[in-house]
Parts: structure tokens; C-alpha cells; sequence
């Protein structure tokens, strides 16, 4: 005991601030300059910095246009990339790199773009061959894009060949794709069949250029940070460290061609996955945009001019396995579409500005002359306690059984788990002999088991990825790769078969199509349970103005954003 | 002693290589895709991308890669964030985490041990309560708990510190006591009934026959004693911290190890998962075979001599 000198305290603080230290050297104590404590303030000069910072809460998984799938690498690209046309602030796709509007064949199926001059961030210009380029390594097999052949197939002449040649091992010919550089200014885009929508497929980011030298120079390491990126939108990103980076800054790009109309300098993004953080990190002031809010904070800031309201083009259905005998029966399907209180899902357990759905195309999505689809097609299948129970106790005579078990799919958060206990509890209770057996995964599983069709019942969610109401109805097609849940019924697809074909051309024509499959698939075969239209709430400090929110693609665009004094 | 270490070190890489296959097999049981726009792709694209992530190959093979890129230490490259090696993740989120778990570790001990000391010396007295009440306080309620209300009244209420991000030692303050909550309950619970029993022990009495003052009685006989239990409990909990505190890095925006892990499940990063396991179990091991030098050093009694009887 005499030997010890040293105090055993001193060693477990040796042991600890070795391990310390070897591990804090890495650790980037990158300055920050940002005045935290004085912005709570407010402004301090008349002149206002034209400086936003932003929470996210999500990490950007790629910035290479042709690999990217989710909305947060979506709309980092959209504001530091542009391609044919971009979508402006009232959410309609205008032309940007196209010098106007294209030439169109008579046939509809070839598109002839004249580029305006532009540059990319090294001062090349950005060429046609650019767009060549980049959309042949989205549909290449050896890139595996998920969103190339998805955004392609079907629509771009020669991508579904590919594809399906990639996935066989066979030969293919990328050069074969419906797109050709005339010359440096000149591209030519084939299509499969006439498509309605073009202009927001041509502004998705899915078809912006690449530059085939920087590209090709970078190889793996392209698009992985900012240093190995090139830009031609309104920003360019000055900080951005790795794709798993939970911090970056965008910059106003002064080499963009319509640099005088940006006047944002700076956006700070920070990443936050805690709603409460981000809410207490607005009420401190340090930052003047948080991202989603959790639905359980929305009713404290209800009324508040802080908090940004909107309908999201977002759907949640519950899909009924048709390949399921009783599920099969229209009746059993219909009783339990119309059997739970959606008005009351929505008013009392999501309680965050969502509302029921009677429908599966979203209102405040798309519109035809002002006028909203939803208007002419209104509710198509309603809650109705005693209407449903008709339709079960029929379902049930006619499948020769007085109850059934089904088993109901759904997520495993919190959120999740308390709508679908709602549903199964309404079900159960307006539905006689019915009893739900919830399975509460998580979303990879879920994703898994609705490819393999391995459920009776499914909570789902679909968001659309261009502005057309064909991004809903093309879902139910027979077979389609969506559908996987068997619905199948010949006028329906016959109606989408011309809406996204002959009838392309035909705004109206084709609006009514898809009004028509819409109510023949929920009033006649109730092919879907709709269930609620989602809302998104933000906070965002009243001195930011025109931020502009989309409902498909990226999120948002800060291109018109500016940030006013207070008063 | 060095026979000791050298047969430990062997069967910690044996340890370590159970665990990788382990982990490798369960990820192939588990269901669930890790394609994230799954729902959207074409049976004919689903192909693509798994012979691009060498998924359409035979289990065997698969397994073999694994180990063979492991054994170059190469850990593979995230599915979810474009060709972003694992290994860089991990060493650039490691850093955080390990920085805020040994604060968190080094608050919580010194804090816990002073209030188990004072606590045992001072027993049945309010000095006694009050500690007993702090431990069970921090035992009782959920770090995550204390991080809220810390953000809140200390960070947005009161302005002390910032709410949220990592970006210099001040960002730090708040998460470090959050987390220490834990190991002060721990350290102080273990520290008074250890203390209570060592003080009464005959050497103790001898000590304080020979007058020796009350510092000394406390720190210099008693502690050491009291120490070793402790250790044994610190040792597991110090790699629990050091790994990340999914709730605190969530909370705080700390870009570490924790938050990333549950995500990389939620997700199906294989990769990730993968080689953070592996690091976690790798500390893990390490961390044993320190607490087991570490009783040598406290206690001489205690010998690494191993095996021979």
C-alpha cells in the first residue's frame, strides 16, 4: 500500500484523457463566426444580410443528379444545378436552360432544345453533349441510378431496353437512348409515346447535365464533397465535407445566368432530427428555419405567424391485398374503406393541419385552369358506420364465414403505431368478426414484404414525383410496379393507357380520363382505403420572403428568397 | 504477465471474429430491403442494384468478400450515402462521440466518487440524503430528459449555453452533463456502500488508532478499496457512453456514432452496420482487458498471471 504514490483517481483520469486525446485530434473545430448571441437580437444594421440558416433533418446522400432518390438531395441539387426547365415559384416548370420552348414534332416524340448560354462553375460551358451524357449514365446498368430507369422507363425512347438488358447480364447499347447532342447548343430527346407532363420531367433533377470531363476525372470521388462538384445553378455549395456531412453552406453562385435576380448570398444548413431541438434551436435564435415539425408541436404554434402551413401532395391509403380471397370480395373491401372515422383520425391523433382523404389524387396538386382536380371528382369513398357494416355482413354471407382475421402491415414509430391502432380499433368496432392483427416493422421491412406481396392489409404513402395526376393513377395499373397489391380492372386501365398516350395532347381529355379510372377505382371497386392527405408545418423567422415550396422533387428553392430588416 | 496478455489479446481477435460472422449471418436473416426508393423501382432495376452492391451473389461468397476486404481493414461503402467509406464515417463520427462520452465519463465519475465519499462519511446525515437523492435522480430518469429540460431552461431560457451543434467546447457543456447524469447515480451509489463497508474494516480502525487524519483515512486507505468494485461497473458503461448516446446526439445535433448506428438499421446500411458492430465490440474487448490490468494496478493482490495454478 506504502508503494502507491500515485492517486488511483489520477490514473482513471490518465486512462480517460488518453483515450481523449487520441480520439479528439481529428475533431474539426471549424471557426464559427456567426454572431449567435447578437442575432437573437435581431438585425443589427439597416442593411440586412442576405444570409439564411436553415435546419434539415436529413444528411445529403449524394449530390450526383444521377444518383440521387430522396427529396433532401433533390433540393440541394435543384439550387446549386438547373437543367432544361426549372419550377418556378407558383410551382410550374418554365424553360432555364432551354432558350424557350422546344421544337416539337407533329408526332409529339421528338423534343428539339436550343440551350441558352451558361457555364458551368470551372467556366465551361454547359453543352448538349452535357445532357447526353449525364442521361445515359442514369440509364447505364453499370451506374445503377435508382431514379434513371425509373424516371425514364416508359417515357424516354430506349431506356426500358436498356434496363432490361442490364438486369439480364445482356449487351446493351447506351447510345441507343432517345437523347442526341445536334451540336454544342442542340439537343434532341426521343420519347417513347407523347407524355403530357414533359416540362416536369425535363425540370427534374434526374435530367440536369454533367460534365463528361470533370465527371470522368473525378471518377468515385464526383459529387462526394464540395470540391468535387460542378455547379450551373443559383448557388454552389462552399462548404460541404461528405455525404454523411451534418453541416454546409451554399453560397450565391455569381456565374449564373441570372445571377442579378439571387439575392441571397448565404444559406447555413445544419442537420437536426429532432423536432423539440429544432424548435428550441428557433426560439433561441439560432436559426431562422427549422425543418418538418412533429405533428405533436404543431397545435402549440397554431395561429402563430411563425408557422408555415401547406397541403403536402402526399397520400396515405391503407392497400388491400387483392391476391387475399376475402379481400378479393368488393364488399369486404368497400366496408372496410368506408368503415373508420377518418375525420376524427386526422382532428384528434394526427392533429398537425392533415385532412381525411376521400380520394387518392391530392388536392392543391394539380389544376387545370384554375380549377383543382379534386373539385370535380370531390369524395369518392366517405366514412359511413352503417353503410360499411352493410357492405360487410354481405361480404361475409358471400365468402360463406361469419368473421375473419387480417393481417394489417404497419411502421413502427410512434406516430405510426397510433394511427394504425386507431384504424384497427375502428375496424374492429364497426366491423363485426373482424379482428386486425398488426405487424409493426420498420420501413426497409415494409418496402420488403409489399414487394413480395406478403400482407392483407397495408398503411402506405405515396408522394408523386412530376405534376401530373398520372402519379397517382398509374400506380393501379394491372401489373403496374407499383401496384403490388393486385387491383386489376380493364376500363381502368384502358382510361390510363390513354391518358398517358393518345390523349397526351389533350389537357382535358386527358384530366377526365384519369378523373374517370380515379372514381371507377375508388367508388365501384374500392380498389384503395384512402386514409389522410398529409400537411407540413415549418417554423420560419417572418423576415425570410419568397421561399418556395414544392410538392414534388426538391423541396424547396431559395433562388427568390430575400431576408427583410424587422421593424 | 506478458503469457496473460498475449493469450487475451487471442482470443479478443477470436472474440472479434465470431462477432463479424455473427453479425454477417443475422444481417442476411433479417428481412427488409436497403434500397430506399424500393417501392419505385422495377423488378428489372431491384436486380441492378443488387448485383451493383453484391447482393445477387451466393451467401458463401458474399461471406468470403467480407472477410477478405475486413482483413485489409476495409469495412466496405455505405448504401445510403454515395460512396462514402465506412471507415472514414466512422472515424469522423467517432470523434464526437468518444470526446462527450469521456467528459461525460470523467464529470460523472469525479462528481459521483466525491458524493459516495461525503455521502459514507457523512452517513444519516443531510449530506448523505441529498447525495442519496442525486443518485437515485440520476438512476431513475432517462438522460434524455435531462437534456430537454437543460436545452430548454439553460439553453433557450436562459441563453448560457448553445441549444443545439458541435462546434467548440462550450457546445459541449450541456450534452457532457446530461450524460454524466448516469454514471455520477452509479458511481456514487456503488462508492457510498463500498466506502460505508471499507471504513468499518479493522485496518481502517488501526489506521484511525495510529491517528491518522481524516483525509487520509478517506482518500488514501478507503478509496482504494472502495475502487475496485467500481471499475468493474465503469468499464462496460464507459463504452456505452464513449460509443454514442443515440439520444443525446440526437437531441444536441452531435454528429456521432450512435445516431448514425440506429440509423444505418433503420435503414438497412449493411455496411454500416457492419463495421460499427464491429468497432463497438472491438472497444468493448479492450475495454475488459483494461479493467482487468487496471484491478492489478488498484489491488496488488490481484494477480495477471492466468491459468497456471
Amino acid at each position: 500500500m506504502k508503494k502507491s504514490k500515485f492517486s488511483l483517481l489520477l490514473i482513471l483520469t490518465l486512462v480517460f484523457s488518453l483515450i481523449l486525446s487520441a480520439c479528439s485530434g481529428g475533431d474539426d473545430n471549424a471557426g464559427d463566426e456567426k454572431p449567435d448571441g447578437d442575432a437573437k437580437t435581431g438585425d443589427e444594421t439597416s442593411s440586412v444580410p442576405q444570409e439564411l440558416r436553415m435546419l434539415d433533418s436529413s444528411a445529403i446522400p449524394t449530390m450526383d443528379t444521377v444518383l440521387a432518390e430522396g427529396s433532401t438531395s433533390f433540393t440541394y441539387i435543384n439550387n446549386v444545378g438547373e437543367g432544361l426547365y426549372r419550377l418556378d415559384q407558383n410551382h410550374k416548370p418554365v424553360p432555364a436552360l432551354s432558350d424557350g420552348e422546344p421544337k416539337i414534332s407533329d408526332d409529339n416524340l421528338v423534343y428539339t432544345f436550343t440551350l441558352i448560354d451558361s457555364k458551368w462553375s470551372n467556366g465551361e460551358p454547359v453543352t448538349a453533349h452535357d445532357f447526353v451524357f449525364a442521361w445515359q449514365r442514369a440509364i447505364d446498368p453499370k451506374t445503377a441510378s435508382p431514379y434513371g430507369p425509373y424516371m425514364m422507363g416508359g417515357k424516354i425512347k430506349g431506356a426500358e431496353a436498356i434496363t432490361e438488358a442490364g438486369s439480364k447480364e445482356e449487351a446493351y447499347d447506351v447510345t441507343t437512348l432517345g437523347v442526341k447532342a445536334l451540336d454544342d447548343k442542340t439537343l434532341e430527346v426521343t420519347l417513347e409515346k407523347p407524355i403530357a407532363y414533359w416540362q416536369d420531367l425535363f425540370a427534374f433533377p434526374t435530367f440536369y447535365p454533367q460534365n463528361q470531363k470533370f465527371v470522368e476525372e473525378k471518377g468515385d470521388k464526383f459529387a462526394s464533397n464540395a470540391e468535387n462538384l460542378l455547379y450551373n445553378g443559383p448557388f454552389v455549395m462552399e462548404t460541404w465535407e461528405s455525404t454523411d456531412a451534418e453541416e454546409w453552406v451554399l453560397t450565391k453562385n455569381p456565374n449564373y445566368h441570372s445571377a442579378d435576380k439571387v439575392k441571397l448570398e448565404k444559406i447555413t444548413v445544419n442537420v437536426v432530427k429532432d423536432s423539440n431541438s429544432a424548435v428550441n434551436a428557433f426560439e433561441a435564435g439560432e436559426t431562422d428555419m427549422t425543418g418538418l415539425l412533429s405533428s405533436d408541436l404543431v397545435p402549440a404554434y397554431d395561429g402563430d405567424e411563425r408557422m408555415l402551413s401547406w397541403m403536402e401532395a402526399t397520400v396515405f391509403w391503407i392497400k388491400m391485398n387483392q391476391k387475399n380471397e376475402a379481400l378479393a370480395n368488393v364488399n369486404i373491401r368497400k366496408a372496410i374503406a368506408m368503415g373508420f372515422n377518418k375525420d376524427d383520425l386526422a382532428a384528434s391523433i394526427l392533429n398537425n393541419g392533415s385532412v381525411a382523404a376521400n380520394y387518392f389524387v391530392p388536392k392543391d396538386f394539380v389544376t387545370l385552369d384554375g380549377e383543382d382536380f379534386r373539385e370535380k371528382n370531390g369524395d369518392l369513398i366517405v366514412f359511413n358506420a352503417e353503410e360499411a357494416k352493410k357492405y360487410w355482413e354481405t361480404g361475409l354471407k358471400e365468402l360463406g364465414v361469419d368473421k375473419l382475421e387480417l393481417r394489417y402491415l404497419g411502421g413502427d414509430t410512434e406516430a405510426a403505431k397510433k394511427t394504425d391502432s386507431y384504424i384497427k380499433n375502428q375496424l374492429e368496432t364497426n366491423l363485426p368478426g373482424l379482428t386486425i392483427n398488426l405487424e409493426s416493422v420498420p420501413f426497409a421491412i415494409r418496402l420488403d414484404r409489399d414487394n413480395a406481396m406478403d400482407y392483407d392489409l397495408q398503411f402506405a404513402g405515396w408522394g408523386p414525383d412530376y405534376g401530373n395526376a398520372l402519379s397517382f393513377t398509374d400506380l393501379w395499373i394491372t401489373n403496374g410496379g407499383s401496384n403490388r397489391m393486385g387491383y386489376t380492372n380493364k376500363k381502368y386501365d384502358q382510361l390510363i393507357k390513354d391518358a398517358q398516350g393518345k390523349l397526351a395532347t389533350d389537357e382535358k381529355a386527358q384530366w377526365e380520363a384519369q378523373q374517370e379510372a380515379e372514381r371507377i377505382m375508388l367508388e365501384e371497386d374500392a380498389g384503395l382505403a384512402p386514409v389522410y392527405q398529409r400537411a407540413a408545418n415549418i417554423l420560419l423567422n417572418p423576415n425570410v420572403k419568397g421561399l418556395a415550396i414544392y410538392n414534388y422533387g426538391p423541396d424547396y428553392s431559395f433562388q427568390w428568397v430575400t431576408i427583410e430588416g424587422e421593424e | 504477465m506478458a503469457k496473460y496478455l498475449s493469450k487475451r489479446v487471442l482470443y479478443m481477435f477470436l472474440t472479434l471474429f465470431i462477432i463479424a460472422s455473427l453479425t454477417f449471418f443475422l444481417m442476411k436473416i433479417i428481412p427488409g430491403t436497403p434500397f430506399a426508393s424500393a417501392n419505385k423501382l422495377s423488378p428489372a432495376q431491384l436486380e441492378i442494384m443488387k448485383a451493383k452492391y453484391g447482393l445477387d451473389q451466393p451467401v458463401p461468397v458474399q461471406y468470403a468478400k467480407y472477410l477478405g476486404n475486413l482483413l485489409q481493414g476495409d469495412l466496405g461503402i455505405s448504401f445510403q450515402f454515395n460512396n462514402r467509406s465506412v471507415t472514414d464515417m466512422i472515424i469522423g463520427r467517432l470523434g464526437p462521440s468518444m470526446q462527450l462520452g469521456a467528459q461525460a465519463m470523467i464529470l460523472g465519475t469525479i462528481v459521483g466518487i466525491l458524493l459516495g465519499i461525503f455521502a459514507a462519511l457523512r452517513q444519516n446525515t443531510w449530506v448523505d440524503y441529498s447525495s442519496t437523492f442525486i443518485a437515485v435522480l440520476g438512476k431513475s430518469i432517462p438522460n434524455f430528459v435531462f437534456a430537454g429540460l437543460l436545452q430548454y431552461y439553460v439553453g433557450v431560457k436562459l441563453g448560457w449555453f448553445p441549444v443545439l451543434f458541435w462546434r467548440g467546447f462550450e457546445y459541449t457543456i450541456l450534452p457532457t452533463i446530461a450524460l454524466s447524469m448516469l454514471p455520477i447515480a452509479i458511481a456514487a451509489r456503488f462508492m457510498r456502500t463500498e466506502m460505508i463497508e471499507v471504513l468499518g474494516s479493522d485496518y481502517i480502525m488501526l489506521a484511525k488508532a495510529k491517528g491518522a487524519s481524516f483525509f487520509e483515512i478517506a482518500f488514501k486507505h478507503a478509496l482504494r478499496n472502495a475502487l475496485i468494485p467500481l471499475v468493474t461497473v465503469l468499464g462496460p458503461l464507459a463504452i456505452a457512453l464513449m460509443t454514442g448516446s443515440l439520444v443525446i446526439e440526437k437531441i444536441f445535433a452531435i454528429p456521432g456514432l450512435g445516431e448514425q448506428f440506429v440509423t444505418s438499421i433503420t435503414l438497412n446500411d449493411y455496411p454500416v452496420i457492419m463495421g460499427t458492430t464491429l468497432l463497438f465490440a472491438a472497444l468493448f474487448v479492450v475495454i475488459i482487458l483494461v479493467v482487468d490490468i487496471l484491478y492489478g494496478v488498484i489491488d496488488p493482490r490481484i494477480r495477471l498471471s492466468g491459468g497456471n495454478k
